[in-house]
C-alpha cells in the first residue's frame, strides 16, 4: 500500500515537474551548472566503466565464441552488448550512485535545514527551482554519457579483441558495421533519457521529501540509489520488450 | 493586517491549533509565546502559507491565502520576509549571493545596485564586507544577521521571526533584539516573533499572544500580560513546574 501511495506522490512530482518546465523563464544558468555536475563530472567513471565493461565482454565472448570458431563475431558482440544494453544501463547506474545519490542528500539537507521553506518563503517556487534543472540536465546528459560508454566499450573490447587475443582487425571493425546500424544506438540512447528521468526524478523526490535530520538524509539516499536502480532495471526490459 | 480566523490544524491524530483566532496589528510587533511543541512554528508557517490549515481563514490584507493557487501566493508571499531559527541560509551560495537572491529573483534590478543593496543590508545588520564569506564560515548569530538581512533584501511590509534568539549569547541576544526594533522602527514594518526568551519578549514586544493548547488564551500589551490572572501565562512567565502546562 506504501509503495502505491509513494508511485502516486512521484507521479504528481513529475506532473508539478512538467507543468513548472513549460513556464517561462527556463533557470538555463541552473541547467548548465546541473549539466557539469551530472555530466561532465561523472565522465570519468562512465569510461572506466564502459571500457573495462568491453574489455571484458570480448574476454567472455572470445571464450565462448572459440568453441565454435566463430571469433570473428566478438567485435560485433560487445558493439551490440554495449549500444543496446550495457552503456545505458550501466551508465545509469553509475550515475545513479554519482549524482543521484548527491540529488536526494542536498535537497535532504535543504529540505531539514528549512532552506526548501526559505525558497518558499522568498516567493521562489522550489521544484522550479531545485528539481526542474536537475531533471533537464539528467534527461540530456545521460544519453551523451552513454555515447561515451558505448565508444570506450568498444574501444576497450578492439584494445582486447585485436591486440590481446589477435582476432583480424579487420573483420572485428567489418562484423561491427554490418550487424549494429544506428537504430541500435537510437533506442540505447532513448533508453539513456528515460533513465536520466528516473534517477533524477527519484533522487530529488527522495532529497525533497526527506524528514529527520542527518538520519533521514541518509535514509533518503540510501533509499534513492535503491528504489532508482531498481527502477531503471525494470523500465530496462520494458523498454527493450517495446524497441527491439 | 493579518487575520487568524478559527485555525484547525492537525498532523495525525496530534491537534496543533485548534481554534486558533489572533489579529496582527499593522506596524507593531507580536510576539507569540508558548510551550515548546506547543505549535508556533506551526502557526508562523500558516501565516505565510508553508502550510495550509485543516479549517478556518487566514487573512493577509483582506486576502484570504488559504484559498490563492501558487502564483497568488507567491506574489502575497513578496510582502514577506522570515527570519527562520537556524536562519535557512543557502549553503551553496556566499553571504552576497544569499541576500541578493529575492532581488535576482523577482526584480529587474542591475549588478551594480543589487551590490549596493546587499552591501546596504549588511551594514544595517552590522556586517559590513562579508559578502564573499560562505555561511559555514560564520557564526550562529552572524548567520541570523545574515538571514535578516536577506529578509530585509526586498523591503517587505511584514517580517516574521522565528525563535530569532534562541541558542545566542546574552549579548548576541541583545544586538538580534536591538536589530528587531530598529528594522521595525526605520522600516515601519508588521512584525510577528516567535520567542521563549522572557526578557526579550517584554522588550521587542508590543502585543505579546500565549499560545496554549492550539489556542491564543491571552493577548494584550506587555503591561496587561505581566498582570494577568491567567494561570497559564503566569507559569510560562514564572518558569514554574506547577500548574496548568505539564512538561510532557
Amino acid at each position: 500500500m506504501e509503495n502505491i501511495e509513494e508511485m502516486g506522490k512521484i507521479l504528481l512530482l513529475f506532473i508539478s515537474i512538467i507543468s513548472w518546465m513549460v513556464r517561462p523563464p527556463l533557470k538555463l544558468r541552473l541547467i548548465f551548472k546541473q549539466m557539469e555536475f551530472v555530466g561532465v563530472k561523472s565522465i570519468y567513471v562512465v569510461v572506466l566503466t564502459g571500457t573495462f565493461t568491453g574489455m571484458v565482454l570480448a574476454l567472455q565472448s572470445y571464450y565462448g565464441f572459440r568453441m565454435f570458431s566463430a571469433e570473428s563475431l566478438v567485435g560485433s558482440t560487445v558493439a551490440l552488448s554495449m549500444t543496446r544494453e550495457l552503456g545505458p544501463v550501466l551508465t545509469a547506474l553509475m550515475v545513479t550512485a554519482r549524482a543521484g545519490s548527491a540529488m536526494a542528500a542536498e535537497l535532504g539537507t535543504m529540505r531539514v535545514t528549512e532552506q526548501i521553506d526559505a525558497l518558499s518563503v522568498m516567493a521562489t517556487n522550489p521544484v522550479k527551482h531545485l528539481i526542474v534543472p536537475r531533471v533537464i540536465a539528467s534527461v540530456i546528459m545521460l544519453p551523451i554519457l552513454t555515447i561515451v560508454s558505448d565508444f570506450m566499450g568498444i574501444i576497450g573490447g578492439y584494445f582486447v579483441g585485436v591486440m590481446v587475443l589477435h582476432i583480424n582487425k579487420g573483420i572485428f571493425v567489418k562484423n561491427i558495421t554490418r550487424y549494429v546500424d544506428l537504430g541500435d544506438l537510437y533506442n540505447g540512447l532513448t533508453k539513456a533519457a528515460v533513465f536520466g528521468l528516473i534517477l533524477s526524478l527519484v533522487g530529488c523526490y527522495k532529497g525533497f521529501n526527506t524528514t529527520g535530520g542527518a538520519e533521514g538524509v541518509g535514509k533518503a539516499t540510501t533509499e534513492a540509489v535503491v528504489l532508482a536502480s531498481i527502477t531503471i532495471l525494470i523500465s530496462d526490459y520494458f523498454l527493450t520488450a517495446i524497441m527491439f | 493586517m493579518i487575520e487568524l480566523v478559527d485555525v484547525h490544524k492537525s498532523f495525525g491524530t496530534q491537534k496543533v491549533l485548534d481554534g486558533l483566532n489572533l489579529r496582527i496589528e499593522d506596524g507593531k510587533t507580536t510576539v507569540i509565546i508558548g510551550k515548546s511543541g506547543g505549535g508556533k512554528s506551526v502557526l508562523l508557517k500558516h501565516i505565510i502559507g508553508l502550510l495550509k490549515p485543516d479549517s478556518g481563514q487566514i487573512l493577509v490584507n483582506g486576502i484570504d491565502i488559504t484559498t490563492l493557487n501558487d502564483r497568488e501566493l507567491n506574489e502575497v508571499r513578496k510582502n514577506f520576509g522570515m527570519l527562520f531559527q537556524e536562519a535557512a541560509l543557502f549553503d551553496s551560495m556566499n553571504v552576497g549571493e544569499n541576500v541578493a537572491f529575492p532581488l535576482r529573483e523577482h526584480t529587474k534590478k542591475k549588478e551594480k545596485e543589487i551590490r549596493e543593496i546587499v552591501d546596504e543590508r549588511l551594514r544595517a545588520v552590522g556586517l559590513p564586507g562579508v559578502e564573499n564569506k560562505m555561511p559555514s564560515e560564520l557564526s550562529g548569530g552572524m548567520r541570523k544577521r545574515v538571514g535578516l538581512a536577506r529578509a530585509l533584501a526586498m523591503h517587505p511590509q511584514i517580517i516574521l521571526y522565528d525563535e530569532p534568539t534562541t541558542g545566542l549569547d546574552p549579548i548576541m541576544t541583545e544586538a538580534i533584539n536591538d536589530l528587531i526594533i530598529n528594522t521595525q522602527k526605520n522600516f515601519n514594518v508588521t512584525c510577528v516573533v516567535i520567542s521563549h526568551d522572557i526578557e526579550s519578549i517584554f522588550e521587542i514586544g508590543h502585543n505579546i499572544a500565549m499560545l496554549y493548547d492550539g489556542k491564543i488564551v491571552e493577548y494584550g500589551t506587555p503591561e496587561v500580560i505581566k498582570q494577568s490572572d491567567n494561570p497559564v501565562l503566569k507559569q510560562f512567565l514564572s518558569g514554574s513546574l506547577v500548574g496548568p502546562i505539564s512538561i510532557m
